[in-house]
């Protein structure tokens, strides 16, 4: 029978970590690697080439509608490989918890962790746990560090140095669902805004747009800082620019509405389950049609090109008809969203 | 309907612009007055839909830019005070002041917390009885009322540890004498907020004295792109006068009980304006009846001797006689992550407005 409450005695590294750890983080991630219990895990990786990222997690609130921080802590991490190119294949998870944390929130924490990682085709095969006095972290931390296998033709993906000016840009689906989910959630308690925060592991639609054979010269998920600042990312880092039609890019309905109401700009807020591709011109209604089939890419659309006459510079045309540029979002929109 | 959709129809936004183009002859300024304007105006690209003998100029409506550096050193100066909480509206927290801002002063220690509401404020106030909440009354006839509001709210409760240090002002004064000291205005896209409290009637003097139209004008491109029109007919017909484009809100006599609070709790007074100097009668003072809410009069503090920025050329960005892109700051020295003048700071100020969206 567990505590009903985390105490600092299940970071002590004595018998009531070992509770903590067999009862609930073996229990929950079983796999043969981590049942080994060693000090670092052991991986037979079959290649030469893998990419390696790490992320920590502080959301608050720890729950909020479509998830938790411990689904988010596996989407995240498997995006960060997915986007790479790269098969995430392994993932660490380290909590530092608050003393006083309900036994039952992170049981659930850890459950959702591990149906999403199961879900995700990856495996939690070693962690940390320490508990902090109350008042020292916010309830709960994660970090999660994730290991992928890298296929060599895939490997200039994540530098997206082959980006041409006609390029098409692709994105999987409406954008601003994570932040304002949260937003709502911290807000408005008690009134149900029904918007679900996107998060989801994209390594299974990202494999299959590779699978087509699709020229996908370039990827990266669109979390904090949002749409805007990706495509910011992607015209400064390049001699091209980037042009976007406003109209193309797809908000929920809802989503829209509340961002109108509190002064947001849906394209610079957090997502967690949304890649940004770009793509050779002649693959994108072939990526598309590939996204629109799974159901984390149904609203899967071309939202704009890599350009030649604007280096640098991410422009946008306006849904009125206007044209301006993008920016960079300067200083935190909203804090602790991931 | 869904008050936005409709508003930015890109068939009504073009058939718009055709009929702008259509009257638009000799080259006109229109001076944008609210803030709000500015940012939408630049946010939709409208700039680059309009005949190019149109120029629109930002005008003084942003309430941070126009707020003194001395105001901002003051609520520094209590921030530092221990047992002081600051409640503020969060675009004054990243407003340079002399030598520090409210987000410094944060970082240091200080008790400063963002909120929606003066109501918030309030509440602050009633859970922490041995503290004094302070609370910067900032904006113009928009926001006057609900810190009027909060102060009535306040003498109601008896809190006795809440205080507003005012530094509300009010439009037409502001108007006026742009126009006095000869900046090149054909016309004004009149605040719609403002408007929405205080009814048309304010804007009077200035077609009949002056001899420039004024529009009043919603937030949506479509909106704007009315009020543009409006303004060009007016110029054209040369009959000058104040219209409501924004009518399914703002009513000519605006908002009577809104007009009554702050009537109740202000008066106005001569006031400083960042870029401007001191407008008179253009602040609102908070009356003798209700001076135990008055922070000025209340609360001591040690405020630092007032540096007005230097090289900024926020005044003339205001005014309208410079465009941002002429001060030598904009865009490397001042960008918005690291703001020299508070019009660089604020959603609404127009520095803002052309880095973000028209470098």
């Amino acid at each position: 029978m567990m505590e009903k409450n985390i105490l600092i005695g299940h970071g002590s590294g004595g018998k009531l970590s070992h509770k903590l750890i067999r009862e609930l983080f073996l229990k929950n991630f079983d796999n043969p690697i981590l049942s080994q219990q060693g000090d670092s895990a052991i991986l037979d990786i079959d290649s030469s080439r893998v990419s390696f990222t790490t992320d920590s997690y502080v959301i608050d609130p720890l729950f909020f509608p479509g998830g938790n921080i411990g689904k988010l802590a596996v989407c995240g991490t498997v995006n960060d490989l997915a986007v790479s190119g790269a098969v995430p294949k392994y993932i660490s998870a380290a909590f530092i918890i608050e003393e006083g944390l309900p036994m039952e929130d992170l049981e659930a924490i850890v459950s959702e962790m591990a149906a999403e990682a199961r879900k995700a085709n990856v495996m939690i095969v070693t962690g940390d746990t320490k508990v902090v006095n109350r008042g020292q972290c916010d309830k709960l931390f994660i970090n999660t560090s994730g290991v992928g296998i890298l296929d060599k033709k895939y490997s200039d993906i994540s530098s997206g140095e082959r980006v041409e000016a006609g390029d098409r840009i692709i994105i999987n689906g409406p954008v601003a669902s994570h932040g304002m989910a949260v937003m709502a959630a911290r807000s408005f308690e008690g009134f149900d805004t029904e918007i679900l925060s996107d998060c989801a592991s994209l390594n299974g639609l990202i494999g299959e747009v590779l699978a087509t054979g699709a020229d996908v010269k370039f990827m990266r998920d669109a979390t904090r800082g949002g749409l805007a600042t990706v495509l910011c990312e992607m015209a400064e880092n390049s001699p091209f620019g980037v042009e976007v039609d406003e109209e193309s890019v797809p908000v929920d309905e809802n989503v829209k509405g509340m961002c109108e109401l509190l002064g947001f700009d849906p394209f610079y807020v957090a997502n967690e389950g949304k890649v940004v591709m770009v793509v050779a011109s002649e693959d994108a209604e072939k990526v598309t049609e590939t996204m629109n089939k799974n159901p984390l890419g149904r609203q899967a659309s071309v939202i704009g090109e890599v350009s030649a006459g604007t280096s640098g510079r991410a422009l946008l045309n306006t849904s009125v008809g206007g044209k301006r540029i993008m920016d960079m979002l300067a200083g935190g929109q909203l804090p602790r969203i991931c | 309907m869904r008050y936005i959709d409709e508003f930015r129809n890109r068939d009504i936004v073009r058939n718009l612009v055709e009929k702008i183009k259509s009257i638009s002859h000799d080259e006109v300024s229109l001076m944008e007055v609210c803030g709000g304007h500015t940012w939408a105006i630049q946010k939709f690209g409208i700039p680059s839909m309009l005949p190019p003998g149109i120029n629109l100029l930002s005008g003084p409506g942003c309430p941070v830019c126009v707020t003194g550096r001395g105001f901002i050193d003051r609520i520094v100066a209590y921030s530092r005070q221990s047992d002081i909480i600051i409640t503020t509206f969060g675009d004054l927290v990243r407003v340079p002041g002399s030598s520090s801002s409210l987000e410094k002063e944060k970082g240091r220690g200080a008790d400063v917390r963002i909120v929606y509401s003066v109501l918030d404020a309030i509440d602050i106030a009633v859970k922490n009885p041995d503290k004094k909440v302070v609370f910067p009354g900032i904006g113009f006839e928009t926001t006057a009322p609900g810190t009027a509001a909060g102060i009535l709210n306040a003498s109601e409760k008896n809190t006795g540890n809440f205080f507003v240090l005012s530094s509300h002002k009010i439009m037409p004064p502001a108007m006026a004498l742009l126009i006095d000291e000869g900046v090149k205005i054909d016309g004004y896209i009149a605040p719609g907020h403002v408007s929405t409290i205080t009814g048309s009637g304010i804007y009077a003097d200035i077609p009949e004295k002056f001899k420039v139209g004024c529009v009043i004008s919603g937030f949506e491109p479509v909106d704007i792109l009315q009020s543009i029109y409006m303004l060009l007919r007016q110029i054209n017909g040369k009959r000058f006068s104040v219209e409501i484009q924004y009518n399914r809100v703002v009513k000519p006599e605006g908002n009577l009980k809104a007009q009554k609070a702050m009537e109740e709790v202000f008066t106005t007074r001569d006031d400083w304006w960042r870029g401007f100097g001191v407008i008179p009668g253009s602040g609102l003072g908070i009356r003798e009846k209700y001076a135990d809410f008055d922070a000025e009069k209340m609360l001591d503090a040690d405020v630092e001797e007032t540096v007005e920025d230097k090289g900024c050329i926020c005044g003339e960005v205001l005014k309208g006689l410079k465009k941002p892109h002429d001060c030598r700051l904009f865009g490397n020295v001042c960008t918005t992550e690291n703001p020299v003048g508070s019009c660089m700071v604020s959603h609404e100020g127009a520095c803002n407005a052309y880095f973000r969206f028209n470098r």
